[in-house]
Formats: C-alpha cells, structure tokens, sequence
C-alpha cells in the first residue's frame, strides 16, 4: 500500500525523570507512516511511561516528540497539553487499565468520543440548544458512525447496555472502537492483548491490520504478548530499564542477544560482559 | 517590635490548640481519605464536657486547680474518645466501601446532630468559666508596651509538646502506630496481612478525638468562654492548617497549626480583626491552588 | 431477594450475648450522656455558671441504650437492615413502571396547588419555599450530579444572585424581569472567577475550597457595610408587580384592573407561578443539555476525567461550563429570593444553605432530576412538620441525613437513563454509575 514517505511519529532524546528516577533514557526512534510500531520490554522498561510522554499525560524532562500528518503540519508533542494532543494532532489512546465510561451506554461512549466535531456543529451548545437541523444532521452521522465501529467490533447488539456490564475482551473492544471514533492518524494502544485468550487474541490481530489497510491509521503498540508482536509488527523498539536496547524489525529482534539477556536474564559470569555489551 | 513578639507568644499558643485538632484531621484522612467533617464538632463536645467536669469536681470539693486539672484532662480525654468512636462506628464505618460523597454528607450530618445535640443539652448561650491559671511573667519591656507571657500560654505549649512527643513515639515504635501507617499506605493489603484494619480506624478516630479534646480544654482556659458554635470555624481553621502543613503529615499538621495560629493572630494585630477569618479561609485557599500537598507532604503523581 | 439470616446459636447463648450487647450499649450511653445531658450548665444569678441534675432523663437514655442494644444483639450483630430488600419484586416493578406516571400527577398536582389552596398563605409559601429548594437542587445537580463536582459553598452564588437584585433594583430601579437575567449571568460571572483556579483539585479538595469561597463571600456581605449594608442586610426592596401592574389594593392595582376582590394572595399565587416557571425552566435546559455533547461530556467527567481528556476533551472549559450554568441558576434563584422576601441578610446565606442543598441532591440520586424534586419535597415537607419542636428539628434533620445515607447511599433514585440510545432505552444500574472525583 501507498503511505507518503517520512515517517509520522520522530521521537528524540527522550527523558523523563521522577525526582530521583530515572523512567527513560535518551530514547530515540521513529514511527513508520502507515505501518505498525511495536514498543517492547520488560516490565518497568518505561513502556507507559513513552506514551505518556506521546500523549501529554507526562511533561518530558528532556526531548523532542514531533507528530507529522501526511502534507500537513507537524506538532511538537512534548509542548502540547494531553487533550489538544488528541485534538489537533489526532493521536488517539487506549489505557492499560481500561478505562470506560462504565455508566454509559456503549453508544454514548463513542459519542463522547466525537466531542468536538459535535460541539462545533451545535455551535457551542446554542444552535444545539435551540434545536437547529445542522446540528441533528450532526448527531445523526456521528451515531451513525458509531453504529459502524459497534458492528465492526461485533459490539451492536449491546448498543444499549452500559459499558460497565461488558466482559473483559469486549471492553477491550470497546476502548478501541472509542479510540477510532475520534479518526485518529496515530493510534497508540497499551497492552491491547492483556487478558485475551487466543481466539480473542487473534481476532484482535486481524482488527489491527485491518484497520492499518482500510483507515491508513499509523499504530504503536505496547505489548507482551509475542505472537501478537511478531505476526503483526512491522517494525519493533525494544526498551529496558528506560533505554533502547534494539530497533528492527520482527524476524530481527527475536535473535538478538541483549533482546534475549533483557528478557530471560544471563548466567552470573556473563552479566559483566552482557552489561558492557547493552552499555549500561 | 515589643507588640510584634507579644503577637508572635499569643499565635504560637492559638496556634498550638489548632494544631492539635489538625492532627485529628490528618490522620483520618491519611487512613480513611475521607474529611472528617465532625471533627470540628468534637472539639466543641471536648470543651464542653471539660467545663461540665471542672463545675462537677469543684461541686463535690475538688477545688485545687493542678488536680482538677488534671482529672478533668483524664475525663474530658476518656469521654471525647468515646464520642469520636461513636461517630466513626455509627457514621462513617458502614460507608466505608460506598462511594465518595456519602461519608461527607453523613459527617456534614453528624455535625449538624453534635451542634445541635449541645445546643439542646446545654443551651444556646455562651458557657463562661472564670480564669483557672492566673499570672505570668514579664518577659522584657520597653517605655510602651511590655511582652508578657502568661502561665495558660505556657502550659498550653508545654502540654502540646509533651504530647507531640507521646504521639510520635505512638505512630513510629508501637505496634498500633505501625498498623497505622500500614493501613495509612494500602487499606487492603494491610488487612489481608492481619491487621485489625476496622480496630486501626476505630483507634485513629479515638486517638484523635483525644487530642481533640485536649484542644478544647485548653480553648475553655484560654478564652474562658465556649458556645456549642466553636467546632464550626475552629474546624475548617484547623482543616486549613492540616491541608498546609500537607495533609497526611504529623508534624506537617503541628506546623500548619502554628502557621495559621500566627497568621490570625498578627492579621488581627495589624490589619483588622472582622476579617480575621477571612485571612484564615483566604489561606486555605490560596495553599490549595498553588501548593495542594501542603508544606510537608508527599507530590501525588497519578498513574495513567 | 434475600433476608438477614437468622442465627443458628442455641436460645439461651443468644440471650447472653444479646445480655452483654445491651449492658455494653448501656455504658456506652452512660459514658457519652452522663456529662452532656445528666448535667445542665446555666449561669446563675452572679453570672457564674451552675450545675444542675438531669439524672432522670440520664436514666432513661441508658435504659433505652440498653434495650437498643439487647434487641440488636438478638437480631443478629453488625449487619444493616436493607429495608429495601423487603420490598417484593412485583411492587418494584410496579413502582418502576408507574414511575412516569407519577411525575406527570405530581406536576399537574404543582400546578394545580395554589388554586386549590388559594386561601391558604401559609401551604402558599411553603410551596414557594419547596420550589425555590428545587430549583436550587436543579441547579447544583448540573455541577455535582452530572460532571460529579464537589461543591460544598453553592450558597455564594445564591448570594451573589440576591444581593444583585437587591443593589440594582434599590439603586438603578430596574425591574424584576430585567434584574434577573442580569443576576444570572453575574452568579455565572462569579462562578468561572471562582472556579477558574480551584477546579483542577480534586474530591474532598474542591469541596473544602468551595465551602471556603462560601464562607469569604457570607464574611465579605456582613463586614462590608457601605455596599451591602453589612449585617443588616438590604430592605425594602421592590415587591414584583404582574408586567407593570402592582399587586396592590390601588385603582391600578391587580385586583381593580381585573375585576377582582383584593387580596393579597394574588402576589402569593403570581410568585408561586414565577417560581415554577424558573425551576421548569432550569429542568429543561438540564434535560436538552443532557442530550447535547455538553450535557455527555459533563457525565463523562464524572464517569473518568482521564479518559476524557485523552479523547480531546478540554475538562477545564467542560468544569467552567458545568460550575457557571450552576452558578447562573443558583443566582437566578437568588433573585427570586430576595423579591419575595422583600428583605435580605447574610443570616440566610450560611453553609447550612449549601449542605442543605447538597443533601438534596445527594439523596434525589446523582443527576436524576425527578429524585432530586422528591427529595427537596421530602426534605423540606419533613422540615415543616416539624416546625413544633423547634429545638429538635435541627437535630432530626442531622440524624435524618446520616440515617438516609447509611441505608441508600446512591440516592433515592436507583437507575441512571440514557441520553441517547439506538434502540431501547435501558436504565443503568447507579452501582455502574461512578460518582466523579471533582
């Protein structure tokens, strides 16, 4: 598939300090237009910790976060608050806790994602008020958008029931289908695969790579679960300890040795060698 | 310069009392997270059944002060507690698990029937009591004005010492002030590892009723006159100090005390006295907006 | 639905147990009542402060305790009754069903009420006063019940509302109907000044904070003479007139326009109906504002601030809104207030206002306009009733208030509706519904 070059996510020298901790070292990498990113490591490698950065939720001590849209401008992440990140430079989350709107009916979830856009046609709530038909021309596309995403997600037939009463894997889904319904061009999933058994699994790798081939959605992924990183990654950052240890693609890092060291560990005698090898 | 450190002996005692009800305060928000918004109230009960104790001793021939005092602390100390224990059990304990705004309104509640519990009890008007501690000493003077120090100031900052000193000893070497701290940091964690956690709570809402009580003694001998009304504005002056000093913070809750005891006192030295609450309430809210965990406390990151 | 279990222990161990609860509750009682109510303190005639006895009325607290205590402890120890669980599921489903059809005959009732109680001043004011507290409720719904906002000092832009009437209509003369608006949107002022700095604290914070602004403001109004006549307050200000026409016994008057016999009630009837329009007013801009992106983003702030913010949501603004629209109606309110006494002080803008209006809310069910009408109806009803024993109510009022929290701390009104919905209509379960963290 055509994805115009340069890539859409440049993230450089990263830091990000807590007082006397140091969460992310000098972390650069870039993220590929188009394609998905995968980000990789151990626990407390400082996985959530980027992407909080990415998102605004983390002001970063040090670095650089540019957001590139195709022919368009680029943000500069790192000075932007969390929500103008998701509004004007259309990046997109979903949190590894999930995080729902667990009153609200599934629709209103998805309609509390396209805010703005109605917000706008209601003219700021007046024309909304007084019950202008531009803004129910509005409301109806935005339902009827997240009638889409409901049916894509296998979700319609529970349009009504409250978030809250969903099972695990569907509030899963559903984060993800809130998460598009803003029309992100970066869509930075935390651990979207936790808790999911292998059919779930695998539904989910098919939604991913579909929604890369039909919305040209750019995707990073924080994920543990290998098979999902490996089927679907088209490019890989491995993180531990705050700092990068490998960058490539799939069939590459799965042979890397430090890649190896970080995960499973070293015998003793091997540690001072493997650490001067990493650098730390 | 005289009257400034006049000032400075008058808002260090003041300063003292709150800083004593601040530790109540704090220490059942840092366990239970909730505000306790009666604590205010059980000051006011301490002080009343200080002056009802004293009037009785001194009926039944008991007039020597030391001693009467001294009874009437143990009394006034034993029976608070027994208040603020019923209060946590009756009120707070079987919300414990609810969701946020139903504690604040049963304690908004709770200090409705406690004011007005005393107002009914007792009666609307004032409660005098004449002076118990008399005298003092001149420390220096000049042609103007001279800086004294009366015995209620010092016994007021002796007693508060005395037990920040036992209390401190409590929460860092005793086996209830480790369970406090444990509950303090993770609720669940510290029951599944046996600790009584409803025992712990009840305790922290006895121990702080306690110096609550103390408190209220020493607002009774220091001003000589309370009303069933007292809890209100010396609570929320005392929250105030507790949030200053960073709330969750023992000494953080002494220091805040002190700090608001000194503002009243030089605000209403120096500016005007009607708004002297103003200047307290003002604090509040300034220290909320530009430093919410207070002088001693801990930054709260949240986590995304 | 379950009942409390009965206990399987042996009679006679029972009564032991039920024996020891009762002497414990007993000396309890004793414990806490023998100073405060076994004694009276009262200055006696050298001023000096007197005991006298009260044992009798000791004795009976700690008996009662005692009983108490005994009938507890053969019940069955810690567990709260949930009366509700008694409630067989077919009056349930009755009740849920009949719910609309309440509403619609409780409104027509409002409606219909001051032409049934014409003669009646004092059911007339009573309803005026009922319907302000509602208003009031409406309004401090939209901040705490629907964008689950702590707000413990809405008593401030009461204030705000009444003394902007009072001020403009004494000093520049303008009219009720002109004033009001303008007092709105003064309270609205005042409430994005007042919020811009502290909405980002959070829960208990913001509550604290507000309580704090309530209490300045109360402190600003007495002290503050030249502007608004300190504690005294503000009098003599304009009675409303129907469009123009006075409601006096004058040739111009209301009565002799209309053909009608004077009497007073006609300007009791007029503010009853000024009062209903405005809280209608307040619940239908509510209820629209539910269904527009406003009303859904003030809801999915108090279901997750975070999750907000991470869909381009700008919370503060979303705050400000939902903190001024509650704001302008509290002020509204206010003005009306003050038409209708005629006279205003800050006696009547206490932190008891707040909490009182908060309760309402809290106990009405976050964000349930009918539950929180029933509740103000309840609350302020059951305040009138007992308006005898004028020492007590105050008393009952408290302990009504933790009583009602201990046995339904979600509110009166257990269900959260939609505000939108693709094919049916489903009622939420409040324990989904989160409460907002400020």
């Amino acid at each position: 598939m055509n994805a115009p070059a340069g890539p859409i996510l440049e993230v450089d020298h990263l830091t990000m300090r807590f007082g006397g901790l140091l969460a992310v070292d000098d972390l650069s990498f870039a993220a590929s237009r188009g394609r998905i990113t995968a980000l990789i490591g151990p626990n407390g490698a400082g996985k959530t910790t980027v992407f909080n950065c990415i998102t605004g939720f983390y002001h970063p001590t040090v670095g650089m976060i540019r957001l590139h849209h195709a022919g368009g401008p680029t943000y500069l992440l790192e000075r932007l608050l969390d929500f103008r990140i998701a509004k004007l430079a259309k990046v997109a989350r979903t949190f590894q806790n999930i995080r729902l709107f667990p009153g609200m009916t599934l629709l209103e979830n998805l309609l509390v994602a396209q805010h703005n856009p109605l917000m706008t046609a209601s003219g700021f709530t007046f024309l909304g008020l007084l019950g202008f038909a531009s803004y129910r021309r509005s409301e109806q596309a935005a339902i009827d958008r997240a009638r889409y995403w409901l049916d894509r997600m296998a979700l319609l037939r529970r349009a009504d029931d409250p978030a809250g009463d969903l099972p695990y894997g569907e509030q899963r889904r559903l984060e993800i289908a809130r998460a598009m319904c803003t029309e992100p061009v970066l869509l930075c999933l935390d651990e979207p695969a936790a808790g999911l058994n292998a059919r779930e699994s695998a539904e989910l790798k098919e939604l991913l790579l579909a929604i890369r081939a039909e919305q040209q959605t750019s995707i990073l992924l924080i994920e543990h679960d290998m098979s999902v990183v490996m089927d679907i990654s088209d490019h890989v950052v491995v993180l531990d300890y705050g700092v990068k240890i490998f960058e490539g693609t799939a069939a590459d890092v799965r042979n890397d040795p430090k890649v190896i060291a970080a995960y499973l560990g070293v015998e003793d005698e091997e540690v001072e060698r493997v650490e001067a090898e990493v650098g730390l | 310069m005289e009257y400034f450190c006049q000032q400075l002996i008058n808002g260090l005692a003041l300063g003292s009392i709150y800083g004593l009800i601040a530790i109540g305060y704090t220490m059942v928000y840092g366990i239970v997270g909730m505000i306790n918004f009666a604590h205010g109230d059980i000051f006011m009960v301490g002080a009343f059944t200080a002056l009802i104790a004293f009037l009785l001793l001194v009926a039944i021939g008991i007039t020597a002060v030391p001693i009467a005092l001294f009874l009437v602390l143990l009394i006034a100390m034993a029976l608070t507690a027994l208040y603020g224990q019923m209060v946590e059990r009756i009120a707070y304990r079987p919300l414990r698990h609810s969701f946020r705004l139903s504690p604040l309104i049963s304690a908004i509640g709770m200090s409705i029937i406690l004011q007005n519990y005393v107002q009914v009890a007792q009666g609307a008007r004032v409660k005098p009591l004449p002076p118990l501690i008399h005298g003092g000493y001149t420390l220096f003077e000049s042609e103007t004005f001279a800086v004294q120090i009366s015995n209620i100031q010092i016994v007021i900052v002796f007693i508060t010492l005395a037990l920040m000193a036992v209390f401190s000893w409590l929460v860092a070497s005793t086996r209830l002030g480790r369970d406090m701290r444990a509950c303090e940091q993770d609720l669940k964690m510290a029951a599944l590892l046996g600790v009584d956690t409803d025992r712990t709570i009840s305790l922290t809402f006895v121990v702080g009723a306690a110096l609550a009580a103390v408190a209220g003694i020493m607002y009774l001998l220091y001003y000589g006159v309370i009303d069933f009304f007292i809890g209100f504005v010396a609570g929320i002056k005392a929250f105030t100090a507790a949030v200053l000093g960073g709330i969750g913070s023992l000494p953080g809750a002494m220091l805040g005390g002190l700090l608001i005891g000194l503002i009243e006192t030089f605000w209403s030295a120096y500016f005007s006295i009607e708004y002297k609450d103003v200047a307290a309430f003002s604090v509040l809210v300034v220290v909320l907006i530009f430093l919410p965990t207070g002088i001693l406390g801990r930054p709260e990151v949240e986590k995304v | 639905m379950a009942i409390a279990a009965e206990t399987q222990a042996k009679p006679a161990a029972d009564i032991a147990a039920a024996l020891k609860n009762g002497l414990l509750a007993a000396l309890a009682a004793f414990g806490l009542f023998s100073l405060l109510i076994g004694l009276r303190t009262d200055q006696g005639p050298t001023g000096a402060l007197e005991l006298t006895s009260r044992a009798t009325v000791l004795g009976v607290f700690v008996v009662i305790a005692f009983v108490g205590g005994f009938a507890r402890g053969l019940i069955g120890g810690e567990r709260t009754i949930d009366l509700a669980a008694y409630v067989p599921d077919e009056i349930r489903a009755f009740a849920a069903r009949t719910g609309r059809i309440l509403g619609f005959a409780l409104l027509a009732f409002v409606f219909a009420a001051p032409i049934l109680f014409f003669h009646n001043r004092y059911l007339l004011d009573l309803g005026i006063q009922i319907l302000t507290y509602v208003m009031l409720g409406w309004g401090l719904n939209i901040v705490v019940g629907l964008a689950g906002l702590l707000d413990l000092g809405y008593v401030a832009f009461y204030a705000v509302g009444a003394y902007s009437y009072a001020l403009l209509a004494q000093n520049f003369g303008w009219s009720f109907w002109l004033c009001l608006p303008v007092a709105g949107c003064l309270a609205a002022f005042w409430g994005v000044l007042l919020g811009f700095p502290v909405l980002r604290l959070r829960g208990d914070y913001l509550a604290i904070v507000t309580l704090a602004f309530g209490e300045i403001i109360r402190l600003v109004l007495i002290n503050w003479w030249s502007l608004t006549g300190g504690p005294n307050g503000v009098a003599g200000i304009p009675r409303p007139s129907f469009f123009g026409i006075p409601f006096n016994d004058e040739e111009n008057g209301f009565a002799a326009t209309f053909g009608l016999e004077y009497t007073p009630s006609y300007r009791v009837v007029f503010l009853y109906y000024v009062i209903l329009a405005l809280a209608l007013l307040t619940n239908w801009v509510t209820l629209r504002l539910r269904r527009l992106p406003i009303g859904r983003a003030w809801e999915a702030l108090r279901e997750d601030e975070i999750a907000c913010r991470s869909l381009g949501i700008n919370t503060t603004t979303t705050k400000l809104t939902a903190f001024a629209m509650g704001a302008m109606f509290g002020g509204i309110a206010g003005s009306f207030f003050a038409t209708r006494q005629g006279f205003i002080s800050p006696e009547s803008f206490t932190f008891s206002e707040s909490a009182l209006v908060l309760a309402i809310v809290v106990l009405g069910g976050m964000g349930s306009q009918l539950g929180v009408a029933i509740a103000a109806f309840a609350m302020l009803g059951g305040f009138e009733l007992f308006r005898e024993f004028e020492q007590y109510r105050m008393l009952v009022f408290g302990a009504a208030m933790v009583l009602i929290m201990i046995w339904r701390p979600r509110g009166l009104v257990a269900t959260r509706a939609p505000s939108a919905f693709l094919n049916k209509r489903k009622a939420a379960a409040v324990t989904l519904v989160k409460e907002g963290h400020g």
